[in-house]
């Protein structure tokens, strides 16, 4: 099968594990670049001290794990250890600092391994994202948590981000987060013209590239999605759900979609459309309004705890606004919140007859024919029920 | 006093340990009749749980933790997580959550007795995302509310003023929680009375831990330790907790006056970092023994708190002492500060290496455990062994392959303490 246009475009780069992009950026600018693990990116604030924020999704398809083993056990996720083994080959030695979020136990202490062995040459920080929504004191608490990591990238950068680049840069990046967000709606109104693949791509590229350009990169594609004329196919419309911080191979993506299914929904590349909402700075506090922003307005997921509300009811209220006829669970293996959270998820699908199925990866897997076999099976049954 | 057979060949009379039993006996019973007795309960965490707070207000208070534990080590921990994976869970998330779950699904239902339902969760988040996962499946399971108690993980030396208030401002929350629950105002002078007794047993447990820098060391400062945690972890507060640390020290106090410690001779001293495999406890410990090998200091013991580094509840300052003790349990210390503190236990306590048993289900505990390795081997010149299984599922549990690799350890240990002191 052919690759989608934008997929063909963009995937090489979007994924590269050698970052040409970031590199030439850094050449031509001469300014400094800091990388984000995932989920949560404080890209804003790397922006506003002038510096290149940098989508760290670890190695990919390309990555051979040979000096990461000794670091991280085996029973650990994909991203962790390719993302340490891209460290500890010096395949990152262009970043000029990297920051980590409190997303689950292995990203945290990787941000510790992170520290002792690259530390001493780059910035390396870890945020503690509160696990209250709607919280006067996790807002406060964030928005020192924000400033103490801002002082750290302005010392690095030697530039201030003052209140007016740093509402520059928020603006920016809703901007960018509005483009993103017209690309789901596409996926939900029309997704003939606009696979999950594609759109993953075009997500990911905000990852590598700076964000004025990716804006650029967004606004040509959705043009281009407008002119669009495909016929519908007869698929059954599902929401992916799982890849919220370890990206499975697009290849995944594009069996699930070639095996009879729209992919209406997903989180994938979800820290580039954190936010549900534009985040509102209103002339206060930038710092202050991004904190309140993540402890008010994020994607609920499951490296957030959202309080009083459950989870597994924030999955069905999805599946019915999307018009979905399934889920298609899409983790990466040994991901503990994931994990948990597909049992919460499976009962109240099994309790409310939506159908479902659980497909999960690892970055090197390289056969995908068993996984189209089981979407197919899937596809059927839903189909034929 | 009659040892069951396949027991240590240590024949001393283990008063502490008897003394713990009886008083989780007791503890088990009341949980089994909270309801007759109309006693609120609470479901917490061992990792910096705030259990003075709830005891000031009447709660009983239950720890899963507790149960997956005993149930390993009463080697009932199988069956439970079959159940479990059965209902969804994967084979590759912690195996403590999924002995949970499988008592949740046999009505709780356990070898320690019948456990009560919650009336609250509290998640007292320090150390571990897996915490809030599975108190967020209690919480649909039961249709309880889940109180989250968002503790900010220790990066710096210091901990900086926000993390502090922002924790202070949350137990301040939990107070009002507390006395809605409950219907009882919030006593701050029995808070206090009671932070006073966690501190005399904080007091004494540092006394017993610090007896382990005796050479030999008249008690294993891992494999017994853990032990006589319980009463740090869960009885602190209570009169009761202060009288069993008086009892362990007064058996520590004969033990050295008669010459018995841990291994009849004292070959080896090991710092001890990861929770034991408890459904193989006794077999574990074996493999160690058979060297002479005690451990003289461990990280695990320290989860309910870091009182060896001069951490202590303070009863002037009731809430704010909560606080900090919640933000100083070790698995909530930034690696940095973990290997730091491992580093020291080797010179204090004069151990000649570090042992690290990376379980697969606590990757809190686990994950950097190999770069600990790296430092402690490469510029630290700490001969370290790391060793892998599982603190809940017995499945993990090679023998064989521990045997060798932790004789392996210790045969070149041996030559290299003999070369040194040939050499010298």
């Amino acid at each position: 099968m052919s690759k989608a246009p934008f997929v063909e475009r963009f995937a090489d780069l979007a994924t590269d594990p050698t970052f040409p992009s970031v590199r030439e950026w850094k050449a031509k600018t001469g300014r400094k670049a800091v990388g984000y693990f995932p989920v949560f990116p404080p890209a804003e604030l790397i922006h506003a001290a002038g510096m290149l924020p940098v989508g760290i999704m670890g190695g990919g398809t390309r990555v051979e794990i040979d000096h990461a083993d000794s670091r991280m056990q085996s029973f650990v996720c994909s991203i962790s250890r390719s993302t340490l083994e891209l460290g500890l080959t010096n395949r990152l030695d262009f970043l000029d600092g990297m920051t980590f979020t409190t997303i689950c136990d292995v990203a945290r202490n990787l941000s510790g391994v992170w520290k002792r062995n690259f530390g001493q040459v780059a910035l390396s920080e870890l945020l503690h994202m509160p696990q209250h929504s709607n919280h006067a004191a996790a807002v406060e608490y964030l928005t020192a948590e924000f400033a103490r990591l801002l002082k750290r990238l302005e010392t690095l950068s030697g530039e201030t981000a003052t209140p007016e680049k740093l509402r520059d840069s928020i603006d920016l990046y809703n901007r960018g987060r509005a483009r993103l967000r017209a690309l789901y709606q596409v996926r939900a109104l029309h997704p003939e013209r606009l696979s999950a693949a594609e759109s993953s791509v075009l997500a990911r590229l905000g990852c590598v590239m700076p964000k004025e350009e990716h804006i650029k990169v967004l606004d040509g594609a959705l043009e281009e999605i407008q002119a669009r004329r495909a016929r519908p196919r007869d698929a059954v419309r599902v929401i992916l759900e799982g890849s919220f911080c370890e990206q499975p191979p697009l290849e995944l993506i594009e069996t699930i979609e070639e095996s009879g299914c729209y992919i209406v929904d997903d989180d994938l590349c979800l820290g580039q459309r954190w936010f549900n909402e534009e985040v509102e700075v209103n002339g206060g506090d930038p710092v202050r309004a991004l904190a309140a922003a993540y402890v008010n307005h994020s994607s609920m997921t499951s490296v957030r705890h959202q309080g009083q509300s459950r989870r597994s009811e924030t999955l069905v209220g999805r599946v019915r606004r999307a018009k979905a006829n399934g889920v298609i669970f899409c983790s990466a293996k040994f991901c503990e919140p994931a994990l948990y959270d597909f049992v919460l998820f499976k009962e109240v699908l099994e309790r409310e007859k939506v159908p479902y199925l659980s497909v999960e990866f690892e970055e090197k897997m390289g056969a995908f024919e068993s996984a189209r076999t089981q979407v197919e099976t899937f596809v059927e049954s839903v189909l034929f029920a | 006093m009659i040892q069951p057979p396949g027991e240590s060949p240590f024949k001393y009379q283990d008063a502490g340990k008897n003394l713990q039993r009886k008083m989780m006996g007791q503890e088990y019973d009341a949980l089994a009749h909270a309801k007759e007795t109309k006693t609120p309960v609470a479901y917490l965490f061992i990792s910096g749980n705030i259990q003075e707070l709830f005891r000031a207000f009447g709660f009983l208070v239950l720890y899963p933790e507790i149960n997956a534990l005993q149930c390993g080590i009463k080697k009932a921990a199988g069956p439970l997580i079959l159940k479990a994976e059965d209902k969804g869970y994967s084979s590759d998330v912690c195996g403590y959550v999924k002995n949970d779950i499988g008592l949740v699904i046999q009505n709780n239902k356990s070898p320690m007795g019948n456990l009560p339902r919650p009336d609250l969760l509290v998640c007292n988040f320090s150390g571990c995302n897996t915490y809030i996962k599975w108190f967020e499946a209690l919480s649909e399971f039961y249709d309880v509310p889940l109180v989250m108690l968002d503790v900010p993980y220790v990066r710096d030396a210091a901990v900086p003023k926000e993390d502090l208030d922002y924790t202070v401002s949350q137990l301040h929350d939990l107070v009002a929680t507390c006395e809605k629950i409950t219907g009882k105002a919030f006593d701050k002078a029995e808070l206090s009375r009671i932070l006073e007794l966690s501190r005399k047993a904080e007091d004494r447990w540092c006394e017993v831990l610090e007896e382990a820098a005796n050479v030999p060391s008249p008690i294993d400062a891992y494999f017994e330790a853990v032990f006589f945690m319980a009463g740090i972890n869960i009885f602190r507060g209570t009169k009761e907790c202060v009288d069993y640390y008086d009892a362990v020290l007064r058996e520590i106090a004969e033990r050295k006056e008669r010459g018995i410690g841990p291994v009849e001779k004292e070959r080896f001293r090991v710092v001890m970092e990861g929770p034991p495999p408890w459904p193989h406890f006794r077999a574990f410990w074996e493999l160690f023994k058979r060297w002479g090998v005690v451990a003289t200091a461990a990280t695990y013991p320290k989860v309910g708190g870091l009182f060896d580094t001069g951490l202590r509840h303070d009863p002037s300052r009731p809430i704010e002492s909560l606080a900090e003790y919640s933000l100083q349990c070790y698995t909530n210390w930034s690696l940095d500060k973990r290997a730091k503190l491992i580093e020291d236990y080797v010179k204090h306590f004069k151990a000649d290496a570090v042992v690290i048993h990376s379980v697969k289900s606590c990757r809190s505990f686990s994950v950097g455990q190999g770069d600990f390795r790296d430092k402690f081997v490469r510029e630290k010149n700490i001969p370290t062994l790391l060793v892998e299984s599982d603190l809940a599922d017995p499945r993990y549990f090679q023998e064989a392959q521990l045997r060798n690799r932790i004789d392996a350890f210790f045969e070149a240990l041996e030559h290299r303490k003999l070369t040194a002191k040939g050499g010298a």
